[in-house]
């Protein structure tokens, strides 16, 4: 049989394939000739991924051999799509790379063992609350695009939601599976404060978002990843259909009185009215036109229509909220698909690191990892796409952004460190050597 | 808890599906509807990247050419003019924010390399479209002749090749510079002497007496007139029972129809009009083009249609008084294309050719994509009355209102003609075509606001862009060799 970390090894041969191609039809498309120097960037971030892969093979030889090969993949094409639009931010997506391997290498040394969490549940529920509001601190508080995402240091940008997420899902898994039982043997109409208390709660915090970030996205991605969470730990499909109605009824009531969130919703339903195509529909209007432009196999990397004349792109955030539009433009909808599919099967894999766990706050907290990440890619290829109203959040392990890649790095290392854990005991279990 | 995560798992799948549904919505089924967003710009900064062909003058004079801007991610073409002013209405204008005129529009798809299918399959595939380059007939020294003829004058010329159609000038004053046209558009738009406005295939004004080739035509075709036929020219005479007076008062007696020619009588071709009668003269006039915006490879937006007019195109079913009609009178309103076709099909023994400017089309590697041969319109009079016109109008050019346009060693026919617009204002004109035995070049002129006649306003700029046409000719230039190996 072949070792998890063989399999895991050969997993990163495409993420080599794409790097490698993409880098040179990028290179090719500018210069005809291919430099050795563009190629460098390409060359380095292969070097992270084996190092990362030798890493993982001594500190979790048992973790699940294909969760970092398919977000070395998603990053190789972030990593391109990158370049293509700017050689500079590419060397410093890079250089977020490696601060964010040193943080997923340092979760992996400090954190032994992941229940060691459910102690400081409370400190980390505080401190992500914290976080999630820092933005609206004047001073250091960033206002993009009328919501406040964003927190500015000095030089530093960051976007604290992208971290307050794994923090808000290590509480609600420990919180959740310690009070699971009592959800779940209480039957509906008895049901008393005490179970709806946390729930309210949440809901409440997600309400507060909604007002105070004035980001539906965000709040979308968060109580999702709650209602998830409850989901797997009670199987109670009433409580979820309740905590989704009253999200809706929250949502529909802000978006009638809240000015942004209605006018967030308003550009959704008709993006190209004249009156504001050119204005607040205009990062919608351009998503859709550039992938309109993009057809079904795409312009080919470093070939769609990007930089205007007169300086600037055509596409705005092309490197970030709207960079799965470029995808769609340069490699169109095979392109497309093909990185939601790879979305998809990190999902899998996150909910099978999930199955396999023993305990109750393992199993939840791989399951809330797994599902915030893909409600996070849902609300953003959505906005995108025009599912959902368009909305703020980064695309994972492909936007560009040193808080995303920190946070998503990190929130990679607790899988693997749930699935190395998980699978170990399987392997004593089945009479092995520990 | 495992169940849950399993139904989680299929949530996130319908959810992701969706999201590739949307995806194919955007990039495939609705992608057309998109594309022809007026919000989107794509489809215009996509072109900018395109270098259009260039376009060339008879003798290889480039006419259009592109300008690069910008590096190789964001390069796009800006058009420049090198010959200035001096084909802005024949060769218009091509700008992003401006949009295009004249054979910069009507001749686009070559242009843009858009118009052959093969050759865009290839350019798909490749990734690289380039346009076609376009060779015309203008030719720099006629074009040059006849604007320095106008000198200034408000008024135009039109000069055509009898056999094949092919335009070699076609002046139109006051012009523009079409290198100005993305700064000045809206001045150029709003200025009152009106210079984007060709008066060459746009302007409409009353023909005078060059309409009596028309009238002519009809006469010796219908087989009724002969050039020596003879028609009473008194002055005065009651024409749809009011009287009509001759040019300048003058009393002629009994006159052959040559002879009606040369000294442009009105009133024995209104007779000879009002006697064909309103069926025979607008059929005749069909025949030549009247009624219809010209066949020439220029925009539709910018080619009027000549005829009777009262607001709108008179027919047989309206009232007109024809006999007035045939001396270039009542409402009739001719363009000078128009008139310099009629000089054409009667220098080409009857037979109207498609006006053309295209010669043909070049691809970036040398080769010809297209040939745009001569097409006959139609056989408008019989050979042997269009030799009979010619030799009346000859006449005209030895003995009449024309000898202005005498060329030396040259035989010239023509026909004068001048519509008094106001008092000492006329518009004045000139129809001809050269050398009588074999013609190789007709024309029509008109100057707007001219104080004197046509015969000494209007022939001596037709003599003078002739001469340059004729001696050019005989000095060996590529000659019918460059127009398409005829």
């Amino acid at each position: 049989m072949v070792s998890a970390r063989l399999r895991e090894l050969f997993g990163l041969l495409p993420v080599a394939l794409l790097v490698t191609a993409g880098f040179t039809a990028v290179v090719l498309s500018r210069t005809e000739e291919v430099n050795d120097l563009s190629l460098t960037y390409g060359g380095f971030f292969l070097g992270l991924c084996v190092f990362a892969h030798f890493f993982i093979r001594i500190r979790l030889p048992q973790a699940d051999p294909y969760l970092f090969p398919l977000a070395a993949l998603l990053a190789a094409f972030g990593m391109v799509m990158i370049y293509r639009i700017d050689e500079e931010l590419a060397r410093q997506q890079a250089q977020w790379f490696v601060i964010g391997l040193v943080f997923f290498c340092a979760t992996v040394v400090l954190l032994r063992d992941h229940r060691v969490l459910e102690r400081y549940r409370y400190t980390i529920a505080a401190a992500s609350i914290v976080l999630l509001f820092l933005p609206r601190v004047p001073g250091i508080g960033d206002r993009v695009n009328g919501a406040f995402l964003a927190i500015q240091v000095g030089p530093v940008q960051f976007q604290p939601a992208e971290l307050a997420k794994i923090g808000i899902i290590v509480f609600l898994a420990s919180y959740l599976g310690e009070t699971r039982d009592v959800l779940v043997r209480g039957r509906v109409p008895r049901l008393s404060l005490k179970h709806f208390g946390p729930l309210l709660v949440v809901w409440g915090a997600a309400m507060l978002l909604l007002v105070f970030i004035r980001d539906l996205g965000s709040s979308l991605m968060f109580f999702g990843g709650f209602l998830a969470l409850l989901y797997v730990a009670t199987s109670r499909l009433s409580l979820v259909a309740a905590g989704a109605a009253m999200f809706a009824a929250g949502a529909v009531f802000f978006a009638h009185t809240v000015g942004h969130v209605q006018d967030r919703v308003s550009i959704w339903l008709d993006p190209l009215r004249p009156q504001v195509v050119e204005d607040e529909g205009y990062q919608v209007a351009q998503s859709m036109f550039a992938q309109a432009d993009g057809g079904l196999f795409g312009t080919g990397f470093g070939r769609a229509l990007l930089e205007l004349p007169g300086g600037g792109l055509i596409l705005p955030a092309a490197d970030t909220d709207l960079i799965y539009a470029l995808i769609v433009n340069e490699v169109g909808l095979f392109g497309g698909t093909a990185v939601v599919l790879i979305y998809l099967l990190f999902t899998a894999r996150g909910f099978k690191v999930a199955l396999l766990a023993r305990d109750g706050f393992s199993k939840l907290l791989a399951a809330g990892l797994t599902a915030v990440f893909a409600m996070q890619v849902f609300v953003i290829v959505g906005g995108v796409t025009r599912v959902i109203p368009l909305t703020g959040v980064t695309l994972p392990f492909v936007s560009y952004g040193g808080s995303s890649i920190v946070a998503n790095l990190v929130l990679l290392a607790l899988l693997l460190i749930v699935s190395h854990d998980a699978r170990r005991d399987t392997a004593e279990d089945r009479g092995g050597v520990a | 808890m495992n169940r849950p995560i399993v139904h989680l798992f299929g949530l996130f799948t319908l959810l992701f599906a969706l999201l590739v549904g949307f995806t194919s919505r955007w990039s495939v089924f609705e992608a057309e509807s998109l594309e022809d967003e007026t919000a989107n710009r794509r489809p215009l900064l996509e072109q900018q990247r395109i270098p259009r062909g260039l376009i060339y003058a008879r003798d290889g004079t480039v006419m259009a050419k592109n300008e690069q801007l910008g590096n190789r991610q964001t390069r796009r073409f800006v058009r420049r003019y090198p010959t200035d002013s001096l084909f802005s209405h024949a060769v218009g204008y091509s700008f992003i924010d401006r949009g295009r005129a004249g054979l910069e529009q009507s001749r686009n798809d070559v242009l843009t390399g858009s118009g052959n299918e093969f050759a865009s399959l290839i350019d798909e595939l490749s990734g690289a479209q380039e346009g076609d380059s376009l060779r015309t007939t203008l030719d720099p020294e006629a074009q040059r002749a006849a604007i320095e003829g106008l000198g200034g004058r408000r008024g135009s010329v039109v000069a055509i090749e009898p056999e094949t159609g092919r335009i070699r000038a076609m002046a139109s004053l006051p012009d523009f510079d079409p290198n100005a046209v993305r700064e000045r558009f809206n001045d150029l738009n709003a200025d009152e002497d009106s210079p984007l406005f060709n008066r060459a295939t746009q302007a409409r004004y009353p023909p005078g007496s060059t309409f009596k080739v028309v009238t002519a035509a009809a006469a010796l075709d219908d087989g009724r007139y002969g050039p020596n036929t003879t028609v009473s020219g008194k002055n005065d005479k009651p024409i749809s029972g009011v009287p009509l007076e001759n040019f300048e008062g003058a009393q002629f007696g009994q006159v052959t129809l040559t002879e009606a020619l040369t000294k442009s009588i009105n009133t024995a071709w209104a007779e000879v009009g009002a006697d064909l009668g309103d069926s025979t003269m607008l059929r005749y006039m069909r025949r030549f083009g009247f009624g219809a915006e010209p066949p020439l490879d220029y925009p539709r937006s910018q080619l009027a249609a000549s005829g009777v007019f009262d607001e709108e195109l008179l027919d047989e079913d309206d009232p007109i008084d024809i006999g007035r009609v045939a001396i270039g009178q009542e409402r009739l309103q001719v363009t000078p294309l128009q008139m310099a076709m009629v000089a054409a099909t009667v220098a080409n023994n009857g037979a109207l050719m498609q006006p053309l400017f295209g010669e043909r089309a070049i691809a970036p590697d040398g080769r010809v994509t297209e040939r745009i041969r001569p097409d006959r319109v139609r056989r408008v009079i019989d050979a042997s009355a269009a030799r009979e016109l010619t030799g009346m109008m000859s006449s005209v050019v030895e003995e009449g209102s024309g000898t202005a346009a005498q060329l030396r060693g040259v035989r010239v026919a023509g026909k004068t003609g001048t519509a008094e617009r106001g008092a000492g204002v006329n518009q004045a004109w000139f129809i001809a075509f050269a050398p009588v035995e074999d013609p190789k070049i007709a024309l029509a002129v008109t100057v707007e606001q001219a104080s004197g006649t046509g015969g000494e306003v209007a022939a001596p700029i037709a003599r003078r862009v002739l001469e340059v046409i004729l001696d050019a000719k005989g000095r060996g230039s590529s000659g019918p060799a460059a127009s398409g190996g005829f």
